[in-house]
Protein backbone atom coordinates (compact mmCIF):
# COMPACT_ATOMS: atom_id res chain seq x y z
CA UNK A 1 0.00 0.00 0.00
CA UNK A 2 2.79 2.42 0.82
CA UNK A 3 4.23 1.84 -2.65
CA UNK A 4 0.85 2.50 -4.25
CA UNK A 5 0.56 5.66 -2.15
CA UNK A 6 3.93 7.11 -3.12
CA UNK A 7 3.50 6.19 -6.79
CA UNK A 8 0.14 7.93 -6.95
CA UNK A 9 1.45 10.91 -4.97
CA UNK A 10 4.28 11.33 -7.48
CA UNK A 11 1.85 11.14 -10.40
CA UNK A 12 -0.32 13.83 -8.84
CA UNK A 13 2.63 16.02 -7.84
CA UNK A 14 3.80 16.12 -11.46
CA UNK A 15 0.72 18.10 -12.40
CA UNK A 16 -0.24 19.61 -9.04
CA UNK A 17 2.47 21.94 -7.76
CA UNK A 18 0.72 22.49 -4.43
CA UNK A 19 1.51 18.99 -3.15
CA UNK A 20 4.11 19.00 -0.36
CA UNK A 21 5.39 15.94 1.51
CA UNK A 22 6.72 16.08 5.08
CA UNK A 23 8.19 13.01 6.74
CA UNK A 24 9.11 12.46 10.37
CA UNK A 25 12.48 10.84 9.61
CA UNK A 26 10.69 7.70 8.41
CA UNK A 27 9.95 6.37 4.96
CA UNK A 28 13.41 5.05 4.10
CA UNK A 29 13.33 3.34 0.67
CA UNK A 30 9.78 4.65 0.11
CA UNK A 31 9.84 8.44 -0.19
CA UNK A 32 13.18 8.98 -1.94
CA UNK A 33 11.73 9.11 -5.48
CA UNK A 34 9.39 11.92 -4.42
CA UNK A 35 12.23 13.73 -2.67
CA UNK A 36 14.48 13.59 -5.72
CA UNK A 37 11.76 14.62 -8.19
CA UNK A 38 10.36 17.46 -6.06
CA UNK A 39 13.10 18.66 -3.69
CA UNK A 40 11.41 22.02 -3.16
CA UNK A 41 8.20 20.29 -2.03
CA UNK A 42 9.73 17.71 0.29
CA UNK A 43 11.14 17.98 3.79
CA UNK A 44 12.29 15.56 6.44
CA UNK A 45 11.43 17.49 9.59
CA UNK A 46 13.20 15.08 11.93
CA UNK A 47 11.74 12.95 14.69
CA UNK A 48 9.32 15.64 15.82
CA UNK A 49 5.78 14.78 14.78
CA UNK A 50 3.98 17.53 16.69
CA UNK A 51 6.16 20.11 14.99
CA UNK A 52 5.68 18.30 11.66
CA UNK A 53 1.91 18.66 12.01
CA UNK A 54 2.20 22.34 12.95
CA UNK A 55 4.59 23.02 10.07
CA UNK A 56 2.12 21.23 7.78
CA UNK A 57 -0.67 23.51 9.02
CA UNK A 58 1.51 26.55 8.32
CA UNK A 59 2.39 25.38 4.81
CA UNK A 60 -1.28 24.60 4.16
CA UNK A 61 -2.27 28.08 5.35
CA UNK A 62 -0.05 29.40 2.54
CA UNK A 63 -1.73 27.28 -0.11
CA UNK A 64 0.11 23.96 -0.10
CA UNK A 65 -1.66 20.60 0.03
CA UNK A 66 0.52 18.92 2.64
CA UNK A 67 0.97 15.21 3.37
CA UNK A 68 2.58 14.20 6.67
CA UNK A 69 4.03 10.70 6.67
CA UNK A 70 5.22 8.48 9.47
CA UNK A 71 4.50 5.18 11.22
CA UNK A 72 1.21 4.40 12.91
CA UNK A 73 0.77 6.26 16.18
CA UNK A 74 3.44 8.88 15.60
CA UNK A 75 1.78 11.26 13.11
CA UNK A 76 -1.63 10.53 14.68
CA UNK A 77 -2.06 9.88 18.42
CA UNK A 78 1.06 11.79 19.38
CA UNK A 79 -0.26 14.85 17.51
CA UNK A 80 -3.94 14.64 18.38
CA UNK A 81 -4.18 18.23 19.54
CA UNK A 82 -2.27 19.64 16.58
CA UNK A 83 -4.58 17.63 14.30
CA UNK A 84 -7.71 18.73 16.13
CA UNK A 85 -6.97 22.37 16.71
CA UNK A 86 -4.36 23.51 14.20
CA UNK A 87 -5.41 21.43 11.19
CA UNK A 88 -9.09 20.61 11.61
CA UNK A 89 -10.45 23.70 13.40
CA UNK A 90 -8.72 25.87 10.79
CA UNK A 91 -9.92 23.39 8.13
CA UNK A 92 -6.50 23.28 6.46
CA UNK A 93 -5.41 21.02 3.64
CA UNK A 94 -3.26 18.59 5.63
CA UNK A 95 -3.39 14.86 4.94
CA UNK A 96 -2.03 12.64 7.69
CA UNK A 97 -0.60 9.40 6.36
CA UNK A 98 0.18 6.56 8.77
CA UNK A 99 1.81 3.35 7.61
CA UNK A 100 1.51 0.14 9.60
CA UNK A 101 -2.21 0.21 10.41
CA UNK A 102 -3.34 -2.46 12.88
CA UNK A 103 -0.75 -5.16 13.58
CA UNK A 104 1.20 -4.62 10.34
CA UNK A 105 4.36 -4.10 12.40
CA UNK A 106 3.42 -6.93 14.73
CA UNK A 107 6.84 -8.03 16.03
CA UNK A 108 7.83 -4.44 16.83
CA UNK A 109 5.61 -4.38 19.88
CA UNK A 110 2.74 -2.35 21.28
CA UNK A 111 4.39 0.99 20.44
CA UNK A 112 3.95 0.11 16.77
CA UNK A 113 0.49 -1.51 16.97
CA UNK A 114 -1.80 1.08 15.44
CA UNK A 115 -5.07 0.02 16.96
CA UNK A 116 -6.81 3.13 18.36
CA UNK A 117 -6.31 5.65 15.54
CA UNK A 118 -9.67 5.33 13.79
CA UNK A 119 -11.65 5.74 16.99
CA UNK A 120 -9.69 8.78 18.06
CA UNK A 121 -9.53 10.53 14.71
CA UNK A 122 -13.09 10.00 13.58
CA UNK A 123 -14.34 12.11 16.48
CA UNK A 124 -12.72 15.22 14.98
CA UNK A 125 -14.90 17.53 12.85
CA UNK A 126 -13.80 18.30 9.25
CA UNK A 127 -11.54 15.21 9.08
CA UNK A 128 -12.14 12.50 6.48
CA UNK A 129 -10.98 9.11 7.79
CA UNK A 130 -9.89 6.53 5.24
CA UNK A 131 -8.40 3.05 5.58
CA UNK A 132 -7.92 1.54 2.11
CA UNK A 133 -8.16 -2.23 1.73
CA UNK A 134 -5.77 -2.82 -1.14
CA UNK A 135 -3.35 -0.94 -3.45
CA UNK A 136 -6.18 0.05 -5.82
CA UNK A 137 -8.17 1.64 -3.01
CA UNK A 138 -4.96 3.31 -1.83
CA UNK A 139 -4.39 4.92 -5.22
CA UNK A 140 -8.00 6.08 -5.35
CA UNK A 141 -7.80 7.60 -1.87
CA UNK A 142 -4.45 9.27 -2.59
CA UNK A 143 -5.82 10.75 -5.79
CA UNK A 144 -8.82 12.07 -3.91
CA UNK A 145 -6.74 13.61 -1.14
CA UNK A 146 -4.43 15.24 -3.70
CA UNK A 147 -7.42 17.01 -5.17
CA UNK A 148 -9.17 17.93 -1.93
CA UNK A 149 -8.46 20.97 0.23
CA UNK A 150 -9.96 19.48 3.40
CA UNK A 151 -8.16 17.66 6.22
CA UNK A 152 -7.80 13.91 5.75
CA UNK A 153 -6.40 10.80 7.39
CA UNK A 154 -5.03 7.92 5.34
CA UNK A 155 -4.38 4.70 7.24
CA UNK A 156 -2.16 2.41 5.22
CA UNK A 157 -0.92 -1.13 5.78
CA UNK A 158 2.67 -1.81 4.83
CA UNK A 159 3.95 -3.17 1.54
CA UNK A 160 2.90 -6.22 -0.45
CA UNK A 161 -0.84 -6.38 0.22
CA UNK A 162 -2.60 -8.23 -2.61
CA UNK A 163 -4.66 -6.39 -5.17
CA UNK A 164 -8.32 -7.28 -4.59
CA UNK A 165 -10.13 -4.89 -6.91
CA UNK A 166 -9.79 -4.87 -10.66
CA UNK A 167 -7.90 -1.91 -12.08
CA UNK A 168 -10.54 -1.51 -14.74
CA UNK A 169 -13.26 -1.40 -12.10
CA UNK A 170 -13.53 2.35 -11.61
CA UNK A 171 -15.25 3.42 -8.42
CA UNK A 172 -16.03 6.57 -6.58
CA UNK A 173 -14.18 7.75 -3.46
CA UNK A 174 -16.36 7.64 -0.38
CA UNK A 175 -18.56 4.77 -1.53
CA UNK A 176 -18.91 1.33 0.01
CA UNK A 177 -17.41 -1.03 -2.57
CA UNK A 178 -18.96 -4.40 -3.43
CA UNK A 179 -16.34 -7.17 -3.69
CA UNK A 180 -18.14 -10.54 -3.54
CA UNK A 181 -21.83 -11.12 -4.21
CA UNK A 182 -23.61 -13.58 -1.92
CA UNK A 183 -26.87 -13.93 0.01
CA UNK A 184 -28.20 -13.72 3.57
CA UNK A 185 -25.04 -12.38 5.24
CA UNK A 186 -22.97 -9.32 4.31
CA UNK A 187 -19.45 -8.76 5.59
CA UNK A 188 -18.16 -5.19 5.81
CA UNK A 189 -14.40 -4.72 6.12
CA UNK A 190 -12.09 -1.75 6.38
CA UNK A 191 -8.36 -1.54 5.82
CA UNK A 192 -6.29 -4.57 4.99
CA UNK A 193 -8.72 -7.02 6.61
CA UNK A 194 -10.15 -7.00 3.10
CA UNK A 195 -7.70 -9.64 1.87
CA UNK A 196 -8.38 -11.92 4.87
CA UNK A 197 -12.14 -11.68 4.32
CA UNK A 198 -11.78 -12.29 0.58
CA UNK A 199 -9.64 -15.38 1.14
CA UNK A 200 -11.92 -16.72 3.86
CA UNK A 201 -15.09 -16.45 1.79
CA UNK A 202 -13.46 -18.01 -1.26
CA UNK A 203 -11.73 -20.86 0.60
CA UNK A 204 -14.69 -21.80 2.76
CA UNK A 205 -17.24 -21.40 0.01
CA UNK A 206 -19.60 -19.55 2.32
CA UNK A 207 -22.35 -17.75 0.55
CA UNK A 208 -21.57 -14.30 1.99
CA UNK A 209 -21.44 -10.95 0.32
CA UNK A 210 -18.35 -8.86 0.93
CA UNK A 211 -18.10 -5.08 0.93
CA UNK A 212 -15.00 -2.96 1.45
CA UNK A 213 -15.49 0.31 3.33
CA UNK A 214 -12.33 2.38 2.85
CA UNK A 215 -13.96 5.65 3.95
CA UNK A 216 -15.11 5.34 7.55
CA UNK A 217 -15.94 9.00 7.88
CA UNK A 218 -18.10 10.29 6.33
CA UNK A 219 -19.91 6.97 6.10
CA UNK A 220 -21.69 6.11 2.84
CA UNK A 221 -25.10 5.81 4.46
CA UNK A 222 -26.91 5.48 1.13
CA UNK A 223 -25.12 2.23 0.32
CA UNK A 224 -25.30 1.12 3.95
CA UNK A 225 -29.07 1.51 3.93
CA UNK A 226 -29.32 -0.67 0.81
CA UNK A 227 -27.13 -3.31 2.44
CA UNK A 228 -29.15 -3.22 5.65
CA UNK A 229 -32.36 -3.78 3.70
CA UNK A 230 -30.93 -6.61 1.64
CA UNK A 231 -29.31 -8.90 4.23
CA UNK A 232 -30.52 -10.75 7.34
CA UNK A 233 -27.14 -10.61 9.09
CA UNK A 234 -24.21 -8.16 9.01
CA UNK A 235 -20.63 -8.73 10.14
CA UNK A 236 -17.97 -6.04 10.45
CA UNK A 237 -14.29 -6.90 10.77
CA UNK A 238 -11.44 -4.49 11.45
CA UNK A 239 -7.89 -4.44 12.78
CA UNK A 240 -8.68 -1.91 15.52
CA UNK A 241 -10.08 -1.71 19.03
CA UNK A 242 -13.82 -2.33 19.18
CA UNK A 243 -14.45 0.84 21.17
CA UNK A 244 -14.98 3.69 18.77
CA UNK A 245 -13.79 1.72 15.76
CA UNK A 246 -15.19 0.83 12.37
CA UNK A 247 -17.92 -1.49 13.69
CA UNK A 248 -19.02 1.25 16.07
CA UNK A 249 -19.15 3.70 13.17
CA UNK A 250 -21.33 1.28 11.18
CA UNK A 251 -23.62 0.73 14.16
CA UNK A 252 -23.97 4.47 14.75
CA UNK A 253 -24.82 5.01 11.08
CA UNK A 254 -27.34 2.15 11.11
CA UNK A 255 -28.96 3.61 14.21
CA UNK A 256 -29.19 7.04 12.56
CA UNK A 257 -30.77 5.73 9.37
CA UNK A 258 -33.16 3.59 11.41
CA UNK A 259 -34.20 6.67 13.42
CA UNK A 260 -34.67 8.57 10.18
CA UNK A 261 -36.92 5.67 9.06
CA UNK A 262 -34.75 5.05 6.01
CA UNK A 263 -34.53 1.40 7.09
CA UNK A 264 -37.31 -0.36 9.02
CA UNK A 265 -35.01 -2.33 11.30
CA UNK A 266 -31.31 -2.78 12.08
CA UNK A 267 -30.27 -6.31 11.11
CA UNK A 268 -28.25 -8.34 13.65
CA UNK A 269 -24.68 -7.01 13.56
CA UNK A 270 -21.62 -8.94 14.70
CA UNK A 271 -18.62 -6.69 15.31
CA UNK A 272 -15.25 -8.40 15.06
CA UNK A 273 -12.62 -6.10 16.56
CA UNK A 274 -9.89 -6.08 19.20
CA UNK A 275 -11.58 -6.72 22.58
CA UNK A 276 -10.02 -3.85 24.58
CA UNK A 277 -6.60 -5.46 25.03
CA UNK A 278 -2.92 -4.80 24.33
CA UNK A 279 -0.88 -7.71 23.05
CA UNK A 280 2.51 -7.42 24.69
CA UNK A 281 4.24 -10.30 22.97
CA UNK A 282 5.73 -10.53 19.52
CA UNK A 283 4.06 -12.06 16.52
CA UNK A 284 3.39 -11.74 12.85
CA UNK A 285 0.39 -9.74 11.72
CA UNK A 286 -1.48 -12.97 11.00
CA UNK A 287 -0.61 -14.43 14.43
CA UNK A 288 -1.62 -11.30 16.33
CA UNK A 289 -4.89 -11.02 14.44
CA UNK A 290 -5.79 -14.53 15.63
CA UNK A 291 -4.67 -13.73 19.18
CA UNK A 292 -6.99 -10.72 19.17
CA UNK A 293 -9.85 -12.80 17.81
CA UNK A 294 -9.96 -11.07 14.44
CA UNK A 295 -11.23 -14.19 12.65
CA UNK A 296 -14.63 -15.35 11.43
CA UNK B 1 1.18 56.94 11.29
CA UNK B 2 -0.22 55.56 14.54
CA UNK B 3 1.51 56.68 17.73
CA UNK B 4 2.58 53.63 19.76
CA UNK B 5 2.24 55.52 23.04
CA UNK B 6 -1.36 56.45 22.47
CA UNK B 7 -2.09 52.99 21.03
CA UNK B 8 -0.72 51.21 24.09
CA UNK B 9 -2.51 53.60 26.39
CA UNK B 10 -5.92 53.28 24.77
CA UNK B 11 -5.46 49.51 24.47
CA UNK B 12 -4.64 49.12 28.17
CA UNK B 13 -7.77 51.04 29.12
CA UNK B 14 -9.77 48.81 26.84
CA UNK B 15 -8.21 45.68 28.34
CA UNK B 16 -9.08 46.54 31.94
CA UNK B 17 -12.53 47.76 30.96
CA UNK B 18 -13.40 44.61 29.02
CA UNK B 19 -11.94 42.36 31.72
CA UNK B 20 -14.13 44.13 34.24
CA UNK B 21 -17.25 44.05 32.12
CA UNK B 22 -16.92 40.38 31.20
CA UNK B 23 -15.23 39.14 34.37
CA UNK B 24 -12.35 37.88 32.23
CA UNK B 25 -9.06 36.38 33.40
CA UNK B 26 -5.48 36.78 32.12
CA UNK B 27 -5.41 40.54 32.41
CA UNK B 28 -1.79 40.47 33.67
CA UNK B 29 -0.46 38.76 30.56
CA UNK B 30 -2.47 41.06 28.31
CA UNK B 31 -0.97 44.14 29.97
CA UNK B 32 2.59 42.75 29.82
CA UNK B 33 2.48 42.35 26.01
CA UNK B 34 0.58 45.55 25.19
CA UNK B 35 3.64 47.65 24.43
CA UNK B 36 5.09 45.02 22.10
CA UNK B 37 1.77 44.82 20.24
CA UNK B 38 1.45 48.61 20.13
CA UNK B 39 4.90 49.00 18.57
CA UNK B 40 4.27 46.17 16.10
CA UNK B 41 0.92 47.54 14.93
CA UNK B 42 1.99 51.18 14.89
CA UNK B 43 5.29 51.06 13.04
CA UNK B 44 6.52 47.55 12.19
CA UNK B 45 3.88 45.30 10.62
CA UNK B 46 2.61 45.59 7.06
CA UNK B 47 -1.18 45.13 7.15
CA UNK B 48 -4.40 46.45 5.69
CA UNK B 49 -7.39 46.54 8.04
CA UNK B 50 -9.69 46.43 5.03
CA UNK B 51 -7.95 43.33 3.65
CA UNK B 52 -6.94 41.27 6.68
CA UNK B 53 -5.76 38.39 4.47
CA UNK B 54 -3.95 40.42 1.82
CA UNK B 55 -1.17 38.35 0.32
CA UNK B 56 1.64 40.79 1.11
CA UNK B 57 0.75 41.28 4.79
CA UNK B 58 3.16 40.36 7.53
CA UNK B 59 1.90 37.35 9.47
CA UNK B 60 1.64 37.50 13.26
CA UNK B 61 0.93 34.37 15.29
CA UNK B 62 -0.14 34.98 18.85
CA UNK B 63 0.69 31.84 20.79
CA UNK B 64 -0.33 33.14 24.20
CA UNK B 65 -4.00 33.01 23.20
CA UNK B 66 -5.21 33.32 26.79
CA UNK B 67 -3.96 36.92 26.83
CA UNK B 68 -6.54 37.60 24.11
CA UNK B 69 -7.58 41.00 25.39
CA UNK B 70 -4.18 42.44 24.50
CA UNK B 71 -4.46 41.51 20.84
CA UNK B 72 -8.22 42.09 20.57
CA UNK B 73 -7.83 45.60 22.00
CA UNK B 74 -4.93 46.59 19.75
CA UNK B 75 -6.61 45.21 16.62
CA UNK B 76 -9.75 47.16 17.45
CA UNK B 77 -7.81 50.35 18.09
CA UNK B 78 -6.08 50.14 14.70
CA UNK B 79 -9.39 49.51 12.94
CA UNK B 80 -9.80 45.82 12.14
CA UNK B 81 -13.29 45.95 13.71
CA UNK B 82 -15.50 48.26 15.70
CA UNK B 83 -15.64 48.81 19.44
CA UNK B 84 -19.21 47.53 19.25
CA UNK B 85 -18.01 44.26 17.73
CA UNK B 86 -15.39 43.84 20.42
CA UNK B 87 -18.08 44.69 22.96
CA UNK B 88 -19.58 41.25 22.28
CA UNK B 89 -16.46 39.68 23.85
CA UNK B 90 -17.43 36.27 25.34
CA UNK B 91 -21.15 36.89 24.74
CA UNK B 92 -23.23 33.95 23.52
CA UNK B 93 -22.55 33.52 19.81
CA UNK B 94 -19.58 35.94 19.69
CA UNK B 95 -16.40 34.98 17.85
CA UNK B 96 -14.48 37.00 20.46
CA UNK B 97 -13.78 33.95 22.61
CA UNK B 98 -11.48 34.32 25.59
CA UNK B 99 -8.68 32.63 23.72
CA UNK B 100 -7.91 34.28 20.38
CA UNK B 101 -10.01 33.06 17.46
CA UNK B 102 -9.11 33.17 13.76
CA UNK B 103 -12.73 33.96 12.97
CA UNK B 104 -11.99 37.51 14.16
CA UNK B 105 -10.55 39.76 11.39
CA UNK B 106 -6.80 40.28 11.79
CA UNK B 107 -6.23 37.10 13.83
CA UNK B 108 -4.19 34.62 11.80
CA UNK B 109 -4.55 31.63 14.09
CA UNK B 110 -6.72 30.39 16.92
CA UNK B 111 -4.61 29.54 19.94
CA UNK B 112 -5.23 28.78 23.57
CA UNK B 113 -3.50 25.46 23.85
CA UNK B 114 0.09 26.48 24.47
CA UNK B 115 3.04 25.46 22.34
CA UNK B 116 1.24 25.40 18.99
CA UNK B 117 1.82 28.67 17.14
CA UNK B 118 5.57 28.49 16.67
CA UNK B 119 5.39 25.31 14.60
CA UNK B 120 2.72 26.84 12.39
CA UNK B 121 4.77 30.02 12.06
CA UNK B 122 7.70 27.83 10.98
CA UNK B 123 5.52 26.27 8.27
CA UNK B 124 4.40 29.69 7.09
CA UNK B 125 7.97 31.00 7.12
CA UNK B 126 9.09 27.92 5.18
CA UNK B 127 6.36 28.58 2.61
CA UNK B 128 7.55 32.19 2.42
CA UNK B 129 11.08 31.00 1.71
CA UNK B 130 9.99 28.54 -0.95
CA UNK B 131 7.92 31.24 -2.63
CA UNK B 132 10.50 34.02 -2.21
CA UNK B 133 7.87 36.07 -0.41
CA UNK B 134 8.67 39.54 0.88
CA UNK B 135 6.50 39.38 3.98
CA UNK B 136 7.82 38.56 7.45
CA UNK B 137 6.52 36.17 10.10
CA UNK B 138 6.20 37.11 13.78
CA UNK B 139 5.28 34.90 16.70
CA UNK B 140 4.58 35.97 20.25
CA UNK B 141 5.19 33.35 22.94
CA UNK B 142 4.64 33.52 26.65
CA UNK B 143 7.45 32.52 28.97
CA UNK B 144 5.44 29.81 30.73
CA UNK B 145 4.59 28.08 27.47
CA UNK B 146 8.27 27.45 26.88
CA UNK B 147 7.65 24.50 29.22
CA UNK B 148 5.91 22.83 26.25
CA UNK B 149 8.17 20.39 24.40
CA UNK B 150 6.61 21.18 21.03
CA UNK B 151 8.16 24.66 21.18
CA UNK B 152 11.61 23.15 21.43
CA UNK B 153 10.96 20.96 18.39
CA UNK B 154 10.19 24.17 16.50
CA UNK B 155 13.12 26.02 18.06
CA UNK B 156 15.40 23.34 16.60
CA UNK B 157 13.63 23.46 13.23
CA UNK B 158 13.73 27.18 12.41
CA UNK B 159 17.53 27.72 12.59
CA UNK B 160 18.21 24.42 10.83
CA UNK B 161 16.16 25.63 7.88
CA UNK B 162 17.61 29.15 8.06
CA UNK B 163 14.22 30.80 8.53
CA UNK B 164 15.54 34.35 8.74
CA UNK B 165 12.06 35.58 7.81
CA UNK B 166 10.85 34.56 11.27
CA UNK B 167 10.98 36.67 14.44
CA UNK B 168 9.88 35.26 17.79
CA UNK B 169 9.09 37.57 20.69
CA UNK B 170 9.01 36.05 24.17
CA UNK B 171 6.86 37.96 26.65
CA UNK B 172 9.16 37.27 29.59
CA UNK B 173 7.05 38.56 32.48
CA UNK B 174 8.51 35.89 34.79
CA UNK B 175 5.16 34.69 36.18
CA UNK B 176 3.14 31.68 35.05
CA UNK B 177 -0.02 30.00 36.30
CA UNK B 178 1.15 28.76 39.69
CA UNK B 179 3.92 31.20 40.52
CA UNK B 180 7.22 32.50 39.27
CA UNK B 181 8.74 30.90 36.20
CA UNK B 182 11.90 30.43 38.21
CA UNK B 183 10.12 28.33 40.82
CA UNK B 184 7.72 26.37 38.57
CA UNK B 185 10.20 25.32 35.88
CA UNK B 186 13.24 27.48 35.51
CA UNK B 187 14.01 28.71 32.00
CA UNK B 188 17.33 30.31 32.79
CA UNK B 189 19.77 30.77 31.23
CA UNK B 190 17.16 31.48 28.55
CA UNK B 191 19.30 33.65 26.30
CA UNK B 192 22.04 31.03 26.29
CA UNK B 193 19.53 28.34 25.34
CA UNK B 194 18.36 30.29 22.28
CA UNK B 195 21.94 31.07 21.27
CA UNK B 196 22.87 27.41 21.63
CA UNK B 197 19.90 26.47 19.43
CA UNK B 198 21.21 28.79 16.70
CA UNK B 199 18.98 31.83 17.03
CA UNK B 200 19.92 35.47 16.57
CA UNK B 201 19.08 36.40 20.16
CA UNK B 202 18.26 39.89 21.40
CA UNK B 203 17.15 41.10 24.83
CA UNK B 204 15.08 44.23 25.22
CA UNK B 205 12.96 46.11 27.72
CA UNK B 206 9.51 45.06 26.55
CA UNK B 207 7.96 48.34 27.66
CA UNK B 208 10.47 50.70 26.01
CA UNK B 209 8.83 51.67 22.73
CA UNK B 210 11.95 53.16 21.23
CA UNK B 211 14.07 50.12 22.06
CA UNK B 212 11.35 47.76 20.80
CA UNK B 213 11.00 49.70 17.58
CA UNK B 214 14.74 49.61 17.13
CA UNK B 215 15.18 45.84 17.58
CA UNK B 216 12.05 44.98 15.61
CA UNK B 217 13.17 47.18 12.72
CA UNK B 218 16.68 45.88 12.57
CA UNK B 219 16.36 42.16 13.23
CA UNK B 220 15.62 41.29 9.60
CA UNK B 221 19.19 41.86 8.56
CA UNK B 222 20.53 38.49 9.67
CA UNK B 223 21.65 36.46 6.72
CA UNK B 224 20.71 33.00 7.82
CA UNK B 225 19.27 32.93 11.32
CA UNK B 226 15.78 33.39 12.72
CA UNK B 227 15.57 35.99 15.45
CA UNK B 228 14.25 35.69 18.98
CA UNK B 229 13.63 38.81 21.01
CA UNK B 230 13.42 38.22 24.74
CA UNK B 231 11.17 41.06 25.86
CA UNK B 232 11.62 41.62 29.59
CA UNK B 233 8.21 42.66 30.77
CA UNK B 234 6.13 43.18 33.89
CA UNK B 235 2.95 41.20 34.33
CA UNK B 236 0.10 43.66 34.84
CA UNK B 237 2.20 46.56 33.51
CA UNK B 238 0.59 49.99 33.86
CA UNK B 239 -1.64 49.32 36.85
CA UNK B 240 0.52 49.37 39.98
CA UNK B 241 -1.66 47.08 42.09
CA UNK B 242 -1.67 44.49 39.29
CA UNK B 243 2.04 44.57 38.54
CA UNK B 244 3.94 41.37 39.34
CA UNK B 245 0.92 39.93 41.11
CA UNK B 246 0.06 36.33 40.24
CA UNK B 247 -3.57 36.90 41.23
CA UNK B 248 -4.14 38.98 38.06
CA UNK B 249 -3.60 35.86 35.98
CA UNK B 250 -7.06 34.93 37.24
CA UNK B 251 -8.93 37.87 38.71
CA UNK B 252 -11.07 40.45 36.98
CA UNK B 253 -11.30 43.95 38.42
CA UNK B 254 -14.15 44.99 40.70
CA UNK B 255 -15.92 48.31 40.08
CA UNK B 256 -13.55 50.07 42.47
CA UNK B 257 -10.49 48.39 41.01
CA UNK B 258 -11.52 49.34 37.48
CA UNK B 259 -11.94 52.97 38.53
CA UNK B 260 -8.56 52.94 40.20
CA UNK B 261 -6.89 51.17 37.25
CA UNK B 262 -8.26 53.70 34.77
CA UNK B 263 -7.03 56.53 36.97
CA UNK B 264 -3.53 55.08 37.04
CA UNK B 265 -3.55 54.56 33.27
CA UNK B 266 -4.75 58.13 32.79
CA UNK B 267 -1.87 59.47 34.90
CA UNK B 268 0.80 57.36 33.22
CA UNK B 269 -0.48 57.64 29.65
CA UNK B 270 -3.00 60.47 29.43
Amino acid sequence: MRTAFIEQLIEEAKVNTSIFLLVGDLGYSVVEPFASLFPDRFLNVGIAEQNMTGVAAGLAAEGYNVFTYSIGNFPTLRCMEQIRYDVCYHNLSVKIVAVGGGYAYGPLGVSHHTTEDIGMLRTIPNLTVCAPGDPIETKLATKHFCNSNQPGYLRLGKAGEPVIHSLANAFEFGKILPVIDGTATAVLTTGSMLSYATDYIKKNAVNWSLYSVPVIKPMDTVSLAEIAKKYKQLITIEEHQQSGGFGSAVLEALNDIRNQQIIPVIPPLKIIAIPDIFIGYAGTQEFLRKEAGLIF
Amino acid sequence: MIDPVSLSSSSRKKIVTLAHKNKASHIGGALSITDVLAVLYSCILKYDVNKPLSEDRDRLFYSKGHACLGLYAVLQEVGFYSAEALGTFTANGSYFTSHVNHKVPGIELSTGSLGHALSIACGVALAGKRKNATWHVYTILSDGELDEGSNWEALLFAPHHKLNNLTVIVDYNKIQSFGSVEKVLNLEPLKDKFIAFGWNTIEVDGHDHEALSDVLSNNKETATKPTVIIAHTIKGKGVPFMENELAWHYKSPSDEQLKSALEYLEIINP
